[in-house]
């Protein structure tokens, strides 16, 4: 077993789904973050069996969105000296603005320059969304 | 209130603004050198990116006889999309001259689109690819209430290709929010209602089948609607379907003495024109009340509705 020395302050996403470790840290570009990042995959659980879990040792502002789409079960500890003093847990956002893109090819987004395209919440356990123009179900990260 | 207004969907406007305009077309109807000059000196553009005789014709038609004028294409590269102007820049301008527009285009959602970008011009759709068409709904209410006396109470059959119809689509979510309406859904299994429609209806109010001779003298309503060659990607499976529904004399002797036939048109073989003559076939008349009821439409989203009389 890794281990990892405990935070001191910064953000610890937990209870990711083994294998959306990674979009995670993609998504929230947490490459970009010159402090230290740690992402550790395939972590033995006795809830989940397995999962991912990220530890941002800054604080940043974290999009919500992005990461109840793409885990709405995760939860999020915030650090301060080296106590949690915050907690959340998240739910599939109902709207989500200027994240996703229209997966129906015969949308008006696909051909023209349409910014901030808003998604409605239809279904949470298909994480299925609609398109504000088309009407069109698209589900997030989902394969091309 | 519904000057100013957009209609990009039937959905946009309450069943009491609908309402609204079936009365203002029933006024028209009755009384149309009343409502001849409400539009002078106002321009409707037409802005049609894809071909279209019927809806087209039955728009300019209307704000003629309004008293109002029309600018506009009927083909995108006789405008500035053919340089490659973007969708916005052509509605922002386009509203420096005109007081309403219409728009067609091939591309699903985009009259949500320029409807964005017009700040004060009303947006009319007129079809956005395979998506919405919701003067067509209106065209089909307002034909329901002439021929039938009203909305409500009503068993409606839906024949012929229910997956790709987008009429059919925008109706049936119409007049469900209409009361004591049953639909009974006939089309081939390969052409059944999607589920994103089916799952907004109560499930008692609806039922399915493949046999129209079963269900035909249940009917208050039959809309019949053509299986569209363009949406199929095999040929053989199209002329497997297209003939699979032919309403003809035999059929009709079967449904009840007041029950109407509807068609969005244009018709293919779906209805025999022996059937045409039968005083129950009100598809033709269906298109006049079309023109009626974009007049409505015109004159309550520029504010013009009082007679002139």
């Amino acid at each position: 077993m890794i281990n990892v020395s405990k935070l001191k302050k910064g953000i610890i996403i937990d209870h990711i789904e083994a294998g959306h470790g990674f979009e995670i840290y993609k998504e929230l570009h947490l490459n970009d973050i010159d402090d230290v990042v740690v992402l550790l995959k395939n972590i033995p659980s006795k809830k989940m069996k397995k999962k991912d879990l990220i530890k941002i040792e800054t604080d940043i502002q974290i999009d919500m969105n992005v990461l109840g789409l793409i885990d709405p079960n995760v939860t999020i500890n915030f650090v301060k000296d080296g106590e949690m003093y915050k907690k959340i847990t998240l739910n599939l956002p109902k709207v989500v603005e200027g994240i996703m893109k229209c997966k129906n090819p015969r949308c008006i987004t696909q051909h023209e320059d349409v910014k901030e395209i808003k998604f409605f919440l239809v279904n949470e356990e298909k994480k299925q969304y609609r398109c504000e123009y088309c009407d069109a179900y698209t589900t997030f990260m989902e394969k091309e | 209130m519904l000057k100013g207004r957009h209609l990009i969907e039937p959905g946009d406007f309450q069943i009491e603004e609908i309402e609204s305009i079936m009365e203002l077309a029933d006024n028209i109807i009755t009384n149309p050198k009343g409502y001849s000059l409400v539009c002078k000196g106002k321009l409707l553009a037409s802005l049609f990116y894809e071909p279209s005789t019927r809806t087209r014709f039955s728009f300019e038609a209307a704000m003629l006889r309004l008293g109002g004028e029309i600018i506009g294409f009927d083909d995108p590269n006789n405008s500035s999309v053919s340089k490659g102007e973007s969708l916005g820049d052509t509605i922002r301008t386009i509203e420096c001259y005109s007081d309403i527009a219409v728009i067609r285009h091939p591309r699903e959602g985009t009259a949500r689109l320029v409807s964005k970008f017009a700040k004060e011009m009303p947006i009319i759709n007129a079809g956005d690819g395979g998506h919405e068409h919701p003067t067509q709904t209106l065209t089909d209410l307002l034909t329901i209430r002439k021929y039938k006396g009203g909305c409500d109470n009503h068993v409606v059959g839906v024949c012929g290709d229910l997956l790709f119809g987008r009429t059919i689509h925008s109706l049936v979510k119409t007049l469900n929010r209409y009361h004591g309406i049953t639909f009974i859904f006939i089309s081939p299994k390969e052409l059944k209602m999607p589920e994103n429609i089916l799952s907004q209806l109560n499930p008692e109010c609806y039922q399915e089948t493949t046999n129209l001779d079963e269900v035909i003298g249940d009917l208050d309503i039959l809309y019949m609607s053509r299986v569209q060659r363009e949406r199929f990607v095999s040929e053989e499976e199209y002329l497997r379907l297209k003939d699979y529904y032919i309403l003809d004399k035999k059929k009709m002797r079967k449904a009840k003495t007041d029950m109407i036939v509807m068609h969005p048109l244009p018709r293919v073989n779906e209805i025999a024109t022996e059937v045409d003559d039968d005083p129950r076939a009100v598809y033709f008349k269906q298109a006049k009340c079309g023109m009626y009821v974009r007049m409505a439409l015109i004159a309550k989203l520029l504010g013009v509705e009082e007679d002139n009389d």
